[in-house]
C-alpha cells in the first residue's frame, strides 16, 4: 500500500522534473524530423501553400548533377580526414601515456577545439594566401613553389582536411589517452614477465583493451565528417569548380539559397540515412574486433 | 662474477635505450605542439603588425613595433560591443536554461525513474543521431510562420532543440549516487521535489561546472544557428561578425586578425581557468555538442 503510493509519488515528480526537456524534445526535435519526412514529398518554397509532388523531390535530387558532386566530395573528405585524424590522434595518445609532462601536451592539442569555426578559418585562410601567406613562404624558403591552395581544385580540398584535422585532433587525443589510462598495468606487467616484447604489448593487449575506445572515437568522427559544414563554408565557400562542395553545403544552398525546402529536406534526409548505414555497418563490424571488459 | 657484469651492461644499455625513447618522445611531442599553437602565435603576431609589415618577407613572429591601435579600430569600425553583448546575452540564458532543466532531467531519468523513462531516453538518443541539418529546415519553417526570425527566440528554441548531451552528462553523474541517500531521506519525510534541491544538486555541483563551462564554448563559438536564423547586423554574435568582417577587409590582414583575436579571448580565459573540467567532461561522456 505504502509502496504504490511511493511510486505514484516517483511518477508524478519525474514527469515534473523531465517536463521542460521533454517538451523540447518532442517540439524541437520529434516533431521536426517528422514535419522534414513529410516536407520531402511537398514542393515548397516556405511562402504560399505546399503541394504535395510525390517522390519527384527525390528524383529531383538524384538527377542533380550537384547531388552526385556532393556526396562524391563528402565521401572523399571522410575517407580521407577520418584514418588521418584517428591514427595521428592514437599515436600522440600512445606517446603522451608515458610522456612527461603528459597533461600540458594534452591541454596545448586540445587548445584548438574550443575555437569558434570563424576564428580559425580566418588565420587559415591567412596562413594559406597565396602572396603573403606563411606557407608559402616557407616553401619558397626552402625552395618549392608555393601555390594557390584554396583557389586551386587540385589542393583546396586537401588544404581544407590538414584545417579539418588540426582543429579536431585533440579532442580525440583526449578520449584515446582517457582509455590507454584505463588499460591495466597488470596486464602489461603480466604479459612482460612471460617474455613479451614492446610490439607484442601494443598488438595484443593495448588495441584490443582501447578498442572500444577507438570504437566511440570512429563513430563520432565519422558522424561529424559526414556533416562537415563550417570549414568548407568558411574557407572555400564550396568552391573552386565545386570540389569542396559538401552535402550539408549542398543542403545549406537548397535550403536557404533556393528556398527549396522541400528539396532540402529530401538530401538531409539521404544525408542522414548515409550517417545510419554507416554507424550500424560500423557497430556491426565491431563485434568482431572490439573487446568489452573479461 | 662475469654474468653480473654482463647483466649491468645490459641493464645500462636498456637504460640509455629509455633515455633515448623519452628524449625522442619529448621532441616529437614539442613539434606536434608548436604545430597546434602556432596558428594562434601567428595570429597574435600579425594582429599587432602594421599592414605593409604583415607581409614582409622574410616574416618574423615578433613585430617591430606593436601596434595596439589595430585592435581599437576593429573594435570600433564594426559593432564589435555589441556583437559581445548579444553573444554574452544568448550564452547566459541559454547556460542557464540548459544546465537547470538537463539537471532536473538527469534526476527524472536517473534517479526518479519514472514510468516510461526508458522510451524518453532513447527518444533523446534517437533525436541525436539525427544530423542538425534535418531538424534545421522544418524549424526553419515553422519559426518563419510564427514570425521568429532574425530574433533571439529562435536561436535560443533551436539550442534546446539539440542538446542532449547534457541530459546525458547529468544522467550518468546521478545514476552514480547511492540510492540510499533518496531513500533515507524519504524515510525521514522528505518528497522527491526537494529531495533534487537538498541532496541531488549539491552532489552533482561539479558535473554542472563542467555542463556550463561546455555550454558556454558551445553558445559563444555557435555559428551555423545564428548564421541561418539572424539577418540584421545589429543583432549579430561575434562569430557573425568576424565572418562579415573577413568580408569587408579583404586584404587588411593585421585588422581581420586583431579581430579573431578579440573573438576568441573569451574562451581563451574560460579555457585557461577551466581547461581540467572541460577536458575531463569529455572523457565522462565522450559526447560532444
Amino acid at each position: 500500500m505504502k509502496r504504490s503510493k511511493l511510486e505514484r509519488s516517483r511518477n508524478r515528480w519525474g514527469i515534473v522534473f523531465i517536463l521542460p526537456q521533454l517538451v523540447s524534445l518532442i517540439c524541437l526535435g520529434i516533431v521536426p524530423i517528422m514535419i522534414a519526412f513529410v516536407l520531402s514529398f511537398f514542393e515548397w518554397n516556405g511562402f504560399g501553400s505546399p503541394s504535395y509532388v510525390g517522390l519527384a523531390n527525390f528524383k529531383d535530387v538524384f538527377l542533380d548533377p550537384d547531388t552526385v558532386i556532393a556526396v562524391k566530395n563528402t565521401f572523399i573528405y571522410a575517407v580521407i580526414y577520418v584514418p588521418c585524424s584517428i591514427v595521428l590522434a592514437l599515436f600522440l595518445a600512445l606517446l603522451l601515456n608515458k610522456a612527461w609532462g603528459k597533461f600540458f601536451y594534452r591541454a596545448v592539442f586540445f587548445m584548438p577545439q574550443i575555437v569558434t569555426s570563424v576564428a580559425i578559418a580566418v588565420v587559415w585562410s591567412w596562413i594559406y594566401q597565396p602572396q603573403f601567406g606563411i606557407l608559402n613562404m616557407i616553401l619558397n624558403f626552402f625552395g618549392f613553389e608555393g601555390k594557390e591552395w584554396l583557389r586551386n581544385p587540385a589542393t583546396a580540398m586537401g588544404a581544407v582536411i590538414v584545417m579539418s584535422i588540426w582543429w579536431g585532433l585533440g579532442y580525440n587525443v583526449v578520449l584515446f589517452l582517457a582509455g590507454l589510462q584505463n588499460v591495466a598495468r597488470d596486464y602489461v606487467d603480466a604479459a612482460r614477465i612471460d617474455g613479451a616484447n614492446e610490439k607484442d604489448v601494443f598488438l595484443h593487449i593495448t588495441i584490443p583493451l582501447i578498442s572500444p575506445t577507438t570504437l566511440l572515437v570512429t563513430i563520432t568522427t565519422m558522424i561529424n565528417a559526414f556533416q562537415v559544414f563550417d570549414q568548407m563554408f568558411l574557407l572555400t565557400s564550396g568552391g573552386p569548380a565545386k570540389k569542396t562542395y559538401t552535402l550539408a553545403i549542398h543542403i545549406y544552398q537548397t535550403a536557404f539559397g533556393q528556398y527549396e525546402l522541400g528539396k532540402a529536406s529530401a538530401i538531409a534526409l539521404i544525408l542522414f540515412v548515409i550517417v545510419v548505414v554507416i554507424s550500424t555497418v560500423q557497430f556491426r563490424l565491431s563485434e568482431k574486433w572490439v573487446h568489452y571488459g573479461e | 662474477m662475469q654474468k653480473t657484469e654482463e647483466g649491468k651492461r645490459m641493464l645500462a644499455g636498456t637504460k640509455a635505450k629509455k633515455r633515448i625513447y623519452h628524449a625522442a618522445v619529448q621532441i616529437i611531442l614539442i613539434i606536434m605542439a608548436v604545430l597546434a599553437i602556432f596558428p594562434f602565435l601567428w595570429m597574435i603576431s600579425t594582429s599587432l603588425k602594421g599592414a605593409q609589415e604583415a607581409f614582409a618577407y622574410p616574416p618574423s613572429l615578433i613585430p617591430k613595433t606593436f601596434r595596439w591601435e589595430n585592435y581599437k579600430k576593429a573594435l570600433t569600425d564594426l559593432p564589435f560591443d555589441k556583437a559581445y553583448f548579444n553573444s554574452l546575452k544568448l550564452a547566459v540564458i541559454n547556460v542557464t536554461g540548459q544546465v537547470t532543466t538537463s539537471a532536473m532531467a538527469g534526476y527524472a531519468l536517473g534517479k526518479l525513474k519514472f514510468r516510461g523513462s526508458n522510451v524518453v531516453f532513447g527518444g533523446f538518443i534517437a533525436v541525436m543521431m539525427v544530423p542538425y541539418t534535418v531538424i534545421s529546415i522544418p524549424l526553419f519553417l515553422i519559426f518563419s510562420e510564427l514570425n521568429l526570425i532574425d530574433t533571439y527566440l529562435a536561436i535560443i528554441l533551436m539550442t534546446f532543440a539539440y542538446m542532449p548531451m547534457g541530459v546525458f552528462l547529468c544522467r550518468q553523474f546521478i545514476m552514480a549516487l547511492p540510492d540510499e541517500l533518496i531513500e533515507a531521506a524519504v524515510i525521514d519525510g522528505a518528497n522527491y521535489g526537494s529531495i533534487f534541491f537538498r541532496i541531488i544538486i549539491p552532489l552533482i555541483k561539479p558535473a554542472l561546472a563542467s555542463l556550463g563551462i561546455f555550454s558556454f564554448m558551445w553558445n559563444w563559438n555557435s555559428f551555423y544557428t545564428p548564421l541561418i536564423f539572424l539577418n540584421s547586423q545589429d543583432k549579430f554574435t561575434v562569430p557573425l561578425l568576424l565572418n562579415m568582417f573577413k568580408g569587408k577587409y579583404t586584404v587588411d590582414w593585421s585588422l581581420i586578425m586583431a579581430a579573431s583575436t578579440i573573438s576568441i579571448i573569451p574562451v581563451l580565459i574560460v579555457y585557461l581557468f577551466a581547461q581540467k573540467h572541460i577536458i575531463e567532461g569529455i572523457t565522462i561522456t565522450g559526447l560532444k555538442g
